[in-house]
């Protein structure tokens, strides 16, 4: 029987070497002849055990990493093909504790199949929600998915199936599913995972929402800094192309469904729904005024969904399996699992899906395990730029949109970057006033204007001179950002700002004659 | 002589992809990622040619191009780092490691050394987070960069 070995092809792992490891794995197999296969599958997501080499074997996968291009001749002497003992050995797969305590929904086949195989997407569960989808009514599926409780997983944590009803609901010669797959936010890599790693669950979502809604087009806008994803995304289309589960007659149905993969081109701000519309539609990405809504007039002034990715990739699982059994995971109005994000300053940084609920200590200090460098956590960063910094005292805050919210803070596209006690809070707070203004689209005057005087009020309260007249310029700017901004960039800005100079007061203060003296 | 061929080949290039990708709903940014494909960079010789062809106002189309940070108004170096410069990383220290590359090659964020070898510019997150600081050569992704391998990147661009 021929050997199966997985090394992963995400981009996470090549940049971490899995390319090279894979080549000389392949040289060594013919090498030695022995009756062996290389799949490139996603990553599982532990990657500080990237490059994992997995091998099937009869009690189930055995894994090995983080797996060196010196190593490989070595593991293959040792029995890496039986999943022998080794140094670099971490048993099964399953067992391994980062992924056993997990509940993977979304990403459940993320790093386990081979990421361009229908076949292989077929016999984990795939096209099951799809093939459900088309059984029933438009206003089920709908209905499913609303009892869900599935909330937009980009950051805004609007109710899925309510969009998908306004656009059921509106009226259009046609009608579009648009995939915000702009994922700009330091510290979230969810998007790309699942699109490089499992993205047929992206275009069944896709499918599924265009059968709801009476859609027969769908785009993927996809951030130009993920050259991986849009490879294997434009391969997966033509696939899904060939297997019908795109095209004139998805499954034989009498529903069609056709999409396009669209690549951006480098601005933050697009990832802002109207803003992706103004882009996708071959403009400035400037964010449009709300109403009218994306919903009745989206793309090309026609209703169309905006859903980011993770929202769109959970929805087969809720298709299959029902609306109850997602449900039941999560707590109060965050329903289901998200795909938390561990990334920064971590000893185990990686992507870690779980219902709902979940501290955020619990996340950095036990599953993270702490910092990669050692030191002591100082604040963590949640929701990526636009997100607060949270220091230990708030470690508490369980993972749920209205319980961030309650401590001023969000849960976005829900990734955490931590940072040790070298971090320098007021240099973090200069940093997204900075950010905002390179990413602005200059629509609004807050944002527009108040980036760039952020900064400079940042650089005064460096220089030490007029401090607590400095502090407060920079609460009023936020006040006014907050308040005054047309979207989520200028708006959200001050999260970051203002999280760090409640927290963290110190940072924004000049050190005490005494202290500097010493 | 020889700029006029050079604008001309420019033009019925352009031409050519505008008339392909022009069936496209929303075709701007399809036709500028591929007009940059083939030039290095968005000539300015390329523009009324695609407002042209779009029915689109030169001002525009160069209103579109000027907008995002991917089209380049000049060809890049031979080789092309993009270093992240997000949290995500900064909190691995990369910073520190940009500062010193960027002293190493002796250039500032967006420019191109003068014997046209290396461009730097910075990127505002790869996805690669969890394997932070993170950086992009020629399309290739680098992670955990460390202030070893920012040297050996420094004289492997150069050499």
């Amino acid at each position: 029987m021929t050997a199966r070995i997985y090394i992963p092809g995400d981009a996470g792992s090549v940049a971490l070497g899995a390319d090279k490891v894979a080549r000389r794995m392949a040289e060594a197999i013919a090498a030695l002849g022995v009756d062996a296969q290389i799949i490139r599958n996603g990553s599982r997501g532990l990657y500080w055990l990237e490059p994992m080499v997995e091998v099937e074997t009869e009690k189930g996968r055995v894994a090995y990493g983080p797996v060196k291009l010196s190593d490989v001749d070595k593991l293959l002497e040792s029995g890496l093909l039986d999943g022998a003992d080794h140094p670099l050995s971490l048993g099964l797969t399953e067992d391994i504790p980062f992924l056993k305590r997990q509940t993977r929904l979304t990403f459940a086949r993320c790093g386990i199949t081979d990421p361009l195989s229908v076949q292989d997407y077929r016999a984990h569960g795939g096209l099951a929600g799809l093939e459900n989808a088309l059984g029933v009514k438009p206003q089920d599926i709908v209905a499913q998915v609303t009892d869900s409780g599935l909330r937009g997983r980009g950051g805004a944590g609007f109710p899925t199936g309510i969009k998908w009803k306004t656009v059921l609901e509106a009226q259009g010669p046609q009608k579009y599913i648009v995939c915000n797959a702009d994922e700009g936010d330091s510290g979230t890599f969810a998007d790309r995972m699942i699109m490089e790693g499992d993205p047929f669950v992206v275009i069944e979502g896709m499918v599924i929402a265009g059968i709801a809604t009476g859609a027969t087009k769908g785009y993927v806008y996809l951030r130009s800094e993920y050259p991986h994803a849009i490879r294997v995304m434009n391969r997966a289309v033509e696939i899904a192309r060939e297997h019908n589960i795109l095209g004139a007659s998805v499954l034989g149905s009498d529903h069609a469904f056709d999409m396009e993969i669209r690549v951006g081109a480098g601005a933050y701000v697009c990832g802002e729904e109207t803003a992706l519309l103004e882009s996708l539609e071959g403009r400035r990405g400037v964010v449009r005024a709300k109403p009218p809504l994306p919903a009745h007039k989206g793309f090309l002034g026609r209703p169309t969904v905006v859903n980011n990715v993770i929202s769109l990739a959970s929805v087969p699982v809720i298709m299959e399996k029902g609306a109850e059994f997602y449900r039941d995971f999560g707590m109060g109005r965050s329903r289901g699992t998200i795909p938390v994000q561990i990334a920064g300053n971590v000893k185990h940084g990686g992507l870690f899906e779980a219902a709902f609920g979940m501290t955020l200590g619990e996340l950095v200090d036990d599953i993270a395990g702490g910092t990669a460098s050692g030191r002591p956590v100082k604040a963590v960063q949640v929701g990526g730029p636009l997100g607060a910094y949270f220091p230990r005292e708030l470690f508490d805050t369980p993972f749920d949109y209205e319980a961030f919210a309650g401590k001023d803070g969000l849960i976005g596209h829900a990734g955490i970057v931590v940072f040790d006690d070298t971090a320098d809070m007021l240099k973090q707070a200069r940093f997204a006033f900075e950010f905002c203004a390179v990413e602005s689209c200059g629509k609004c005057t807050p944002c527009r204007i108040g980036s760039t005087r952020g900064v400079e009020v940042a650089d005064n309260i460096r220089a030490g001179t007029d401090t607590e007249n400095q502090i407060n310029l920079m609460t009023d700017l936020c006040n006014t950002m907050k308040f005054g901004s047309l979207c989520a960039l200028g708006g959200f800005t001050p999260y970051p700002v203002m999280s760090a100079l409640t927290h963290f007061p110190e940072d924004f203060r000049p050190a005490p004659m005494s202290q500097a003296a010493e | 002589m020889e700029s006029r061929s050079v604008e001309a080949e420019i033009a019925t290039a352009t031409a050519a992809i505008v008339a392909r990708l022009k069936p496209l709903e929303g075709p701007l940014l399809p036709i500028l990622h591929e007009v940059q494909e083939t030039f290095g960079h968005v000539p300015q010789q390329a523009l009324p040619v695609i407002a042209d062809g779009l029915n689109l106002s030169r001002a525009e189309v160069h209103g579109v191009v000027s907008f995002y940070h991917d089209y380049r108004d000049a060809p890049a170096g031979c080789h092309v780092i993009k270093v992240c410069r997000a949290e995500a990383c900064q909190s691995m220290g990369g910073d520190d490691l940009a500062d010193r590359l960027l002293g190493l090659l002796g250039l500032d964020w967006h420019a191109t050394s003068s014997d046209g070898s290396v461009t730097i510019e910075p990127v505002y997150c790869l996805g690669l987070c969890a394997c932070a600081p993170a950086a992009l050569v020629d399309g290739e992704v680098i992670g955990r960069l460390d202030s070893a391998g920012v040297d050996e990147l420094a004289k492997a661009v150069r050499a």
